[in-house]
Formats: structure tokens, C-alpha cells, sequence
């Protein structure tokens, strides 16, 4: 009656294996590698610099164990691991040289770090090493605040100008036009030149309008739409997000976080950094863009060895094309409100653009003389030179919404379309909440997490055994499954693992012996009872599962009410709180009774189990 | 081995009334001293600042006062934990100061260097591992650092009322969700019962973090709820035992019916309790200050939780009269054979 089907042992088997398998990456260590990324916005990183790195490596004949292409999203970075720190060192050297032909401006940004040792096979099956959160390794952790109010004026102000150059472009007269908290209000004169404003402004469907009197005035109230109301403050965040991300990158951390939180608050967590002055400054930093026109009384291909004009300068675009610019700027990227990729009347390649505030008037002003001449796109960042993003042929008058052009593909341009948007922090925001821990301490953490572990586990393991003999020894090994089985979910995963996160899998194992104490209890009760010890087997896994389940429920509700509500550190406990108390009903049921089963099932005329102590009232013994 | 020879049934229910007395009393305390000593709340709850630094000697606590003092934190909290030479600074967020908080650490860090007559140098260095680490560390005369930043917590006022809510919230989501699911396992009357005994529990912890004036933190509030959830397993077992127990002795009194759950239970509820409280004892121990008083709060919760599940949740169960027939749906009677669960 206590034998399983094959197939419940291959389970098991394969459960135990898997969690070798991916807890296995936890024991590797770390080796010396070199983290690359870009210093630049305008420099991707691909599988060309992958290359690169590789063959600046060979060429110094210096010995890497890998190079590889890191990371997602705009945090891509090429890794080179070394065997030790001395080629570590050399490497360094060479590749800052090679990729950086200019040092006072480099391209490329080459950091000492730290990379997991795990074998490439293992990464392949994303069989990784436990995500450690800030308590655990160090780092700092910032909570920002983004005020959509701002995000939400700008965009607001926007609207003001467009709708104040329509109605001058369509000739229709109004009265004026005023902004009040999220509304702009325009007065006029009649009802007629209303109903034709409406009209005019019919083409603006972000928009609603709504008829209102003002005493004698006549008004037009113009709102954004729900929708359009809660894109503009999610567009502050997300751009906010995209400016931080890129800054983030010149810091050269190995994993950063930069994340949305509720609606509007970013998260921004750099494991490893120390520098909080440094970073701090860096995240608050500003970079801003100008529109320049180009000074086409230099000759094309002779700006390099021509005289520059007094009122010009000599910039270059992309890698080293020499163009000359007027030093006057058109406007500058304060004004735009939104950029966002698109394609033109044939098909090409192009970025839109809005204006807001009086940048399309400005706009309006410089390019409507100057169709078929050309107009360059410059990045300001607060330190480093001017970078030109692109030099563009103007086709026509530009208004407070205009394209650009000559991005060659799509990827390009919502590469500068992002950049358009993400040169300046959108909308201001302020730090509200920000932690820094020190490597030594997350090391210390660690250890200590580890101790308690260790000597909490070999205390139950101790007694379990002395207490419930073989069945004890089950249940230890049924234990040990269970943190095998809760580290590997963790590492595969890569859910944060916090110092909380470590007292929860301790405590997870402290609270998992109860399911197997339960079933050890019931079958001495069992046994008491005067049963076979097999039957006393079968019925003490039967009635303790009921028990197990509704116990494990209670448990798993409050994981989840921390999960829902916890943040930080705590949403760390919960989550391993919850895997915990799913893997200890596995590996404490099914585990401990495949084990059971195995030893004793077989025996047909079983006399007795070793569980220690069976006492009867009435028996001495 | 066995610990438990108990040979007849122990009549908890006959003295369920001194218990329930005790209970209460233990109970008015520990609210009394949370309204009397309040909470004494970590920073995540008040908002403020926390600084955790290292000296090279053994820490003069009042320079360091002074020092933080001199820049306008009018109370600050200086104490030292682990050992002499590490400090801890609580900073409030009120105060001239305390306006432009974000900045605090530097400000602060400044200033205890200031004091320890170092001075803030950059460092960039690689440690033997291979790994570049650039800071501003505060090296004195002889090139030591002398001060070491060890870990820095500033919480925005904003957010700290936020976490208080939403600690609320968890315990209300946790209150309810265990009633629900205990009621349709198995009747209100046991879940009212249940909650009752477990959150005089939470009570209890609260009290002794107010009396103590123990750092209440978030993690803490974790360790409430994880031992919440905890103890209500242990009403639940013993529940599911008299459901048990009012199938098979059909005879048998209320009063019998409960006394022998406990009775049956008890052997396990004491070495369950006991294995998690080794390992709890174990991060009590080995943890450091991190995880002590969530070791703590864990301690206390495991200990009062036996004591309410099993004399608190099946005395009250009792008093709002569990009958047999609240579990036992009368088609189920003509079932004879197979009574023992379902």
C-alpha cells in the first residue's frame, strides 16, 4: 500500500536535479572582468563592439575567459572576464586606448567589475546566481518623486501656443487666451468666430471643448481628454525614466534598476556604487538641445581647412563629418514637448516634433526664409563637448509641430526621437527616499544570514533525528530538498534576495518541519493505536495532508498581504515566504513520503518503523 | 524518545475561564503600555534619517553630538551598536536642518569628518577581487580613513505615512483573508475564535515593543504578520482535530470533544514550536542587529501563540458554543464508515 508509481520517483528525481541544477550557479564565485558601455548617448552598443573588445584583446595578446554582449533595453554593456586582476589591469589600459581614440572625449566608458563565474551553459539555460538586493551587496538606492504637475504644465503650455498659432495661421480672431490650472481658455468676441475656432481646432483630438460664458465673454474651453491627460504625466515619468537610464549608463554599474513605481515615482537602485555625491549629481544633472542652422558660406568638404566665421563653429557629426553651425541657436530643446518616431509622406524614416511655449513661433520665424537650407539638431550635456545629432534639409516652413528627417531607418530615428525627449529631465523631481549600504556591510549580512541558517538547521536536523529516528532523518533530508528547491526557484527566478529574504527561507524551514512533526505525530498515533506499520503509515500521510493544507493556506495569505503591501525589504520576505511554503508542501508531502515509501514500502511483513518511542498508556517501556 | 506520556485526557476546558482572565489581563497591559510608552517607530514609519558609521577607535559619543549639533539637528540620537566603535544617528526630519533632508548625509558625514579632523579625499581604488571602487572617504593625518560610511537611510515624510498605511492595510488584508477562508473551512464561529486568539497575540508583541521601546520597523511589522499567519495554523490544527473528534466520538460532550483535541494536538504543537524556535534562535543569536528584533518579535509570537491557540482560540470557540452539528452537515450522519476527514 505505500509504494508509489515510477513515475512519482522520476518526479521527484527530476525536481532534485533541477534544483542542483540552478542552485548550482550560487557556488561559482566571481571573477575579475571589464565592464564596457557607452559614454556617449549617440553610441549604441552591438555585437560589432563584442568583436571589437575581442580583437583589441588578441591583438595584446591578453587572455580573456569570454566576451559577451550583457544586459537589455538601454543598459547594454560588453563584459570581458579575466583570470586574474593583473590581465584584468593590462586589458583596461588597452581597451580605453583603442576604443577612445580621443581620451578628453570618449566614446566608450571601461569599468573594473565583478562578473559571476558561472559556465556559459549555465547562463544559456539562465541558470544565474541569486539576485542580491542592496542590503546584501551594497549600493545605493534612491526613491524619486516626479512632479507631474510640472510635466503636466509643459505639456499644457504647449497646447497654448499651438492653439494661439492656428488661429493666427486661419486668420480667425479671438480675444485672448489664457491658461488655468489644466484648461486653456479662449475668449471671443461672437458666436460665430466660435463655432469657427472649433472648427479650426478640430484637428487637435487630444483636445475637448466645451462652450462656456464668462459675463459678456464669450469662451472656449479647451481640456485634455482623460486619456491624453494621463499620457502626459506618464509620458514625465517615462521620460524622466529615459534621461536617467542614459545618465546611469556614464556610471558604469553593473546592474542598475531604474523603474516605475506606482504613478509617479522612479526607483533608481545601483548595486555597487559608493559614490552617492557622484551619483546623486550625475541623476540630477541636466543636458539640453539646441536647433542651430548650418553656415553653408563655408563650402561643404572644405571646413576643416577653411577659416571658421566669427560668429560660427566648427562641429562634427556622427564619426568626424565637419560641419560648421551658426552660433545663435534657433530655440532649444526647452521647448519641445514631444518627439516621437514616425515616417513622412514617402515612407521615410522621420521624427515628429512639438513645440510648446513660444517655440513654434520662434521655429516659424527662422525656417520660413530659409527652405532648402539646412538645420542641425545639437546635444548640450553639462560636461563633455557639443555633439551634432543630426544635420537635416529644411523642405518647408516649420511650425510648433514639424519632422526631421535623414535618420536613414526607423531604429535611428526612435533612437533620436528618445533623445529628443530624454536630452532633458522632463518634469523635476526630488529624492524622497535614498539608502546607501556599504559593500563590508552586505557582505556581513550575508555571513550572518548564512550562520543563523546553518545552525538553525543542524539544531532542528539534531533533534529531528534523536527524536523521530529514521523518520527523523526523512525529514531532515525532506528539509533539505526543501532548501534546495526554494534557492533554486529563487536564482531561477532572479527575484531580489534581501536580508529579510534570508530570516524568511530561515524561518520558511523552521516553519516546513511542522508539516513533517504533523505526519510523524500521526503515525505514532497511529502505531498507539495498535495499527500495522504500514496501514499507520498510509493513514498518518492521509490525515495530516488535510491539516498540512489548512495551515499552509493562513501562511500563504499573509505572504501575500506582504507582497501586496509591503515594499523594499519586505516585499523580499514575502516573496521567499511564499515560494517557501510552496516548496515545504512538495518536498515535506510528496518528498518525505516517495522517501518513506521507498525504505519501507517493500516490506511486506514490516514488524515495526524506527520513529522512536511509541508510547501506550499502560506499557511501560 | 517521546516527551508527551499523557495518559488521560487534560481538562483545559475546566479552567478555560482563570486562562481567558489571564488573557485578558495580559491584554489590557499591553494595550495601556501602547497607549501609555506609544511605539517607538523606525524611521521607514516617522521619516528621518539614519547614518551608521564606523570609527578606526572607540566612538566619543558626545563629540559626535556636538558635531551634529553644530549643524543644526537640534536632538539628534546618537548611540552605539554592536560595538564601541560603531555609531548609529538617528536624525529627525524636523528642524531647520531637517528641511532639506536629502542632503543630510553628506552634510552630516562632512561634519563628523570635520570633527574627527579628517578631511574628505577621493579615493578610487581596486580591490583585490578586481572590482574599481571610487568614493569620498574621510582620511585623517596618517592617511586612514578615519570615519566610515557604512550605511545611510533617509525616508521622505510622504513616504513613511505611506508604509504606515500600507502596514495597516497588510494586517487588515491578513485579518480578513484568514477569517474567510477559516469560515468557509469551517464556521464562523472558529474563525471569530481564531482571529480573536491571534491578534491578541499581535497585542501582546506590540505591547512588549512599547514597553521596551524596541525599535518598531518594518520588518518587524513582517515578523507580526508571518507569526499571525503562524498561530492561526496552530488553531487550525487543533480545529481540525475537534471536527475530527466531533464525527468519531458521537457520545462524547463539547467540553470532552475539545479537551481531547487539545490533548491529541499538544504533543506536536510543543515540538513544532520548538524547531521553529531553534532556527528563530539561531537569527536571534547569529543574525546581528538587523535581525534581532525581528528574532525577537518572532520569539515572543511563538511562545504567546501556543499559549492562545491552544487555551484562548478553543476557549472562545467554546463560549460562542460550537456545537457538533455547526461542522457536521446532517446528510453526512448516515456516513459511519469513513468519518474521520474528508
Amino acid at each position: 500500500m505505500n509504494r508509489y508509481p515510477v513515475w512519482k520517483y522520476i518526479v521527484i528525481a527530476i525536481a532534485v536535479l533541477l534544483g542542483a541544477l540552478y542552485t548550482a550557479p550560487n557556488y561559482f564565485g566571481e571573477s575579475p572582468a571589464l565592464q564596457v558601455t557607452s559614454g556617449k548617448s549617440t553610441v549604441k552598443i552591438g555585437s560589432d563592439l563584442t568583436a571589437q573588445v575581442e580583437q583589441v584583446l588578441k591583438q595584446e595578446n591578453l587572455k580573456a575567459d569570454g566576451v559577451m554582449l550583457d544586459g537589455e533595453g538601454s543598459h547594454v554593456s560588453v563584459r570581458a572576464r579575466f583570470f586574474d586582476t593583473d590581465t584584468q589591469f593590462k586589458a583596461k589600459l588597452a581597451l580605453e586606448h583603442a576604443l577612445n581614440p580621443d581620451p578628453s572625449d570618449p566614446s566608450f566608458i571601461v569599468t573594473n567589475n565583478l562578473t559571476a563565474n558561472t559556465p556559459a551553459w549555465m547562463q544559456k539555460i539562465r541558470a544565474l546566481p541569486m539576485y542580491l538586493g542592496l542590503d546584501l551587496r551594497g549600493g545605493v538606492h534612491f526613491l524619486m518623486q516626479v512632479d507631474v504637475k510640472a510635466a503636466l504644465e509643459k505639456r499644457v503650455a504647449g497646447i497654448q501656443t499651438s492653439v494661439r498659432a492656428t488661429l493666427r495661421d486661419k486668420n480667425i480672431r479671438h480675444a485672448g487666451i489664457e491658461r488655468k490650472d489644466n484648461t486653456v481658455e479662449v475668449k471671443f468676441r461672437d458666436d460665430d468666430t466660435r463655432k469657427k475656432a472649433r472648427a479650426a481646432l478640430a484637428d487637435m483630438q487630444e483636445l475637448v471643448m466645451t462652450d462656456a460664458a464668462d459675463g459678456a465673454d464669450l469662451k472656449l474651453v479647451l481640456s485634455l481628454k482623460p486619456a491624453a491627460l494621463k499620457e502626459a504625466m506618464d509620458n514625465g515619468v517615462k521620460q524622466n525614466i529615459a534621461t536617467l537610464s542614459k545618465r546611469v549608463n556614464e556610471l558604469g554599474v553593473a546592474e542598475p534598476v531604474i523603474q516605475q513605481q506606482g504613478t509617479d515615482r522612479i526607483v533608481v537602485e545601483l548595486p555597487g556604487v559608493q559614490d552617492v555625491a557622484r551619483a546623486k549629481s550625475i541623476i540630477g544633472r541636466t543636458a539640453t538641445l539646441e536647433v542651430r542652422m548650418v553656415d553653408e558660406s563655408v563650402v561643404p568638404g572644405t571646413e576643416l581647412q577653411s577659416a571658421v566665421p566669427f560668429n560660427s563653429e566648427l562641429f562634427t557629426v556622427g564619426k568626424g563629418v565637419p560641419v560648421v553651425l551658426y552660433k545663435d541657436s534657433v530655440l532649444t530643446g526647452d521647448y519641445i514637448s514631444r518627439a516621437t518616431a514616425s515616417f513622412d509622406q514617402n515612407h521615410n524614416a522621420a521624427v515628429s516634433i512639438d513645440l510648446n511655449g513660444d517655440g513654434g513661433r520662434k521655429m516659424r520665424d527662422a525656417t520660413r526664409d530659409r527652405v532648402g537650407k539646412k538645420m542641425a539638431i545639437v546635444l548640450y550635456e553639462q560636461k563633455g563637448k557639443p555633439e551634432v545629432l543630426s544635420v537635416a534639409t529644411i523642405q518647408s516652413e516649420l511650425g510648433s509641430s514639424f519632422q526631421i528627417t535623414g535618420m536613414g531607418n526607423s531604429e535611428n530615428a526612435a533612437e533620436l526621437a528618445l533623445l529628443l525627449r530624454s536630452g532633458a529631465l522632463y518634469a523635476p523631481m526630488t529624492v524622497i527616499e535614498e539608502r546607501t549600504v556599504g559593500p563590508a556591510l552586505g557582505a556581513e549580512n550575508i555571513q550572518k544570514g548564512k550562520m543563523s541558517m546553518i545552525y538553525g538547521f543542524a539544531a532542528i536536523a539534531v533533534f529531528m533525528v534523536f527524536y523521530y529516528m529514521l523518520f527523523g532523518a526523512f525529514s531532515v533530508l525532506a528539509l533539505a530538498v526543501n532548501l534546495l528547491l526554494l534557492m533554486a526557484l529563487l536564482s531561477r527566478m532572479q527575484a531580489t534576495l534581501t536580508l529579510p529574504g534570508i530570516a524568511a527561507i530561515a524561518l520558511a524551514l523552521g516553519m516546513a518541519i511542522d508539516a513533517n512533526v504533523l505526519i510523524n505525530e500521526r503515525i505514532r498515533e497511529e502505531l498507539r493505536k495498535g495499527n500495522s506499520p504500514q496501514a499507520a503509515i498510509a493513514d498518518g500521510f492521509r490525515h495530516a495532508w488535510d491539516t498540512i493544507i489548512d495551515s499552509n493556506v493562513t501562511t500563504l495569505i499573509v505572504g501575500i498581504a506582504l507582497y501586496v503591501f509591503g515594499s523594499g525589504p519586505v516585499r523580499g520576505f514575502a516573496v521567499v515566504h511564499c515560494l517557501g511554503i510552496l516548496t515545504s508542501m512538495f518536498s515535506a508531502v510528496f518528498v518525505s513520503r516517495g522517501v518513506v515509501n521507498l525504505w519501507y514500502g517493500r516490506k511486506k511483513k514490516l514488524q515495526s518503523v524506527s520513529i522512536g518511542t511509541v508510547w501506550v498508556p499502560g506499557q511501560s517501556k | 524518545m517521546e516527551f508527551f506520556r499523557i495518559k488521560k485526557d487534560i481538562p483545559f476546558m475546566r479552567h478555560a475561564l482563570v486562562f481567558n482572565a489571564i488573557s485578558a489581563l495580559t491584554f489590557v497591559a499591553a494595550v495601556f503600555f501602547l497607549f501609555h510608552n506609544r511605539l517607538h517607530l523606525s524611521i521607514e514609519f516617522t521619516g528621518g534619517t539614519v547614518i551608521e558609521v564606523q570609527y578606526q577607535h572607540a566612538a566619543d559619543l558626545e563629540k559626535i553630538r556636538g558635531a551634529v549639533a553644530g549643524i543644526g539637528y537640534e536632538h539628534p540620537e546618537v548611540t552605539s551598536f554592536g560595538t564601541a566603535r560603531d555609531v548609529m544617528l538617528r536624525l529627525p526630519i524636523t528642524g531647520a536642518a531637517g528641511k532639506d533632508a536629502a542632503g543630510a548625509s553628506a552634510r552630516v558625514f562632512d561634519a563628523l569628518c570635520k570633527a574627527d579632523n579628517g578631511s574628505i579625499k577621493r579615493m578610487d581604488t581596486t580591490t583585490d577581487k578586481g572590482e574599481q571602487v571610487t568614493k569620498d572617504a574621510c582620511m585623517d593625518a596618517a592617511g586612514k580613513e578615519a570615519v566610515v560610511l557604512h550605511k545611510v537611510e533617509f525616508v521622505g515624510p510622504q513616504v513613511g505615512e505611506e508604509l504606515a498605511q500600507n502596514g495597516m492595510n497588510a494586517l487588515a488584508m491578513v485579518v480578513v483573508g484568514v477569517m474567510i477562508y477559516l469560515a468557509i473551512r469551517f464556521e464562523w464561529k472558529y474563525a471569530v475564535s481564531a482571529i480573536i486568539a491571534n491578534l491578541h497575540d499581535v497585542v501582546i508583541i506590540l505591547g512588549f515593543f512599547a514597553f521596551f521601546q524596541w525599535e518598531f520597523s518594518l520588518t518587524v511589522l513582517a515578523a507580526v504578520l508571518a507569526v499571525l499567519g503562524y498561530s492561526v495554523n496552530e488553531s487550525v490544527v487543533i480545529f481540525d482535530r475537534i471536527r475530527e473528534n466531533f464525527r468519531k466520538q458521537r457520545k462524547a460532550s463539547v467540553h470532552e470533544v475539545i479537551d481531547n483535541a487539545i490533548t491529541s494536538t499538544i504533543s506536536r504543537t510543543i515540538i513544532t514550536h520548538g524547531c521553529t524556535q531553534m532556527m528563530v534562535l539561531s537569527m536571534l543569536v547569529f543574525g546581528g542587529p538587523t535581525l534581532h528584533y525581528f528574532a525577537l518579535a518572532l520569539t515572543i509570537g511563538i511562545c504567546f501563540g501556543i499559549y492562545s491557540s491552544v487555551f484562548v482560540a478553543a476557549a472562545v470557540a467554546m463560549w460562542l458554543g460550537v456545537k457538533r452539528e455547526d461542522l457536521i452537515k446532517p446528510v453526512k450522519e448516515k456516513d459511519e464508515t469513513d468519518g474521520a476527514v474528508v
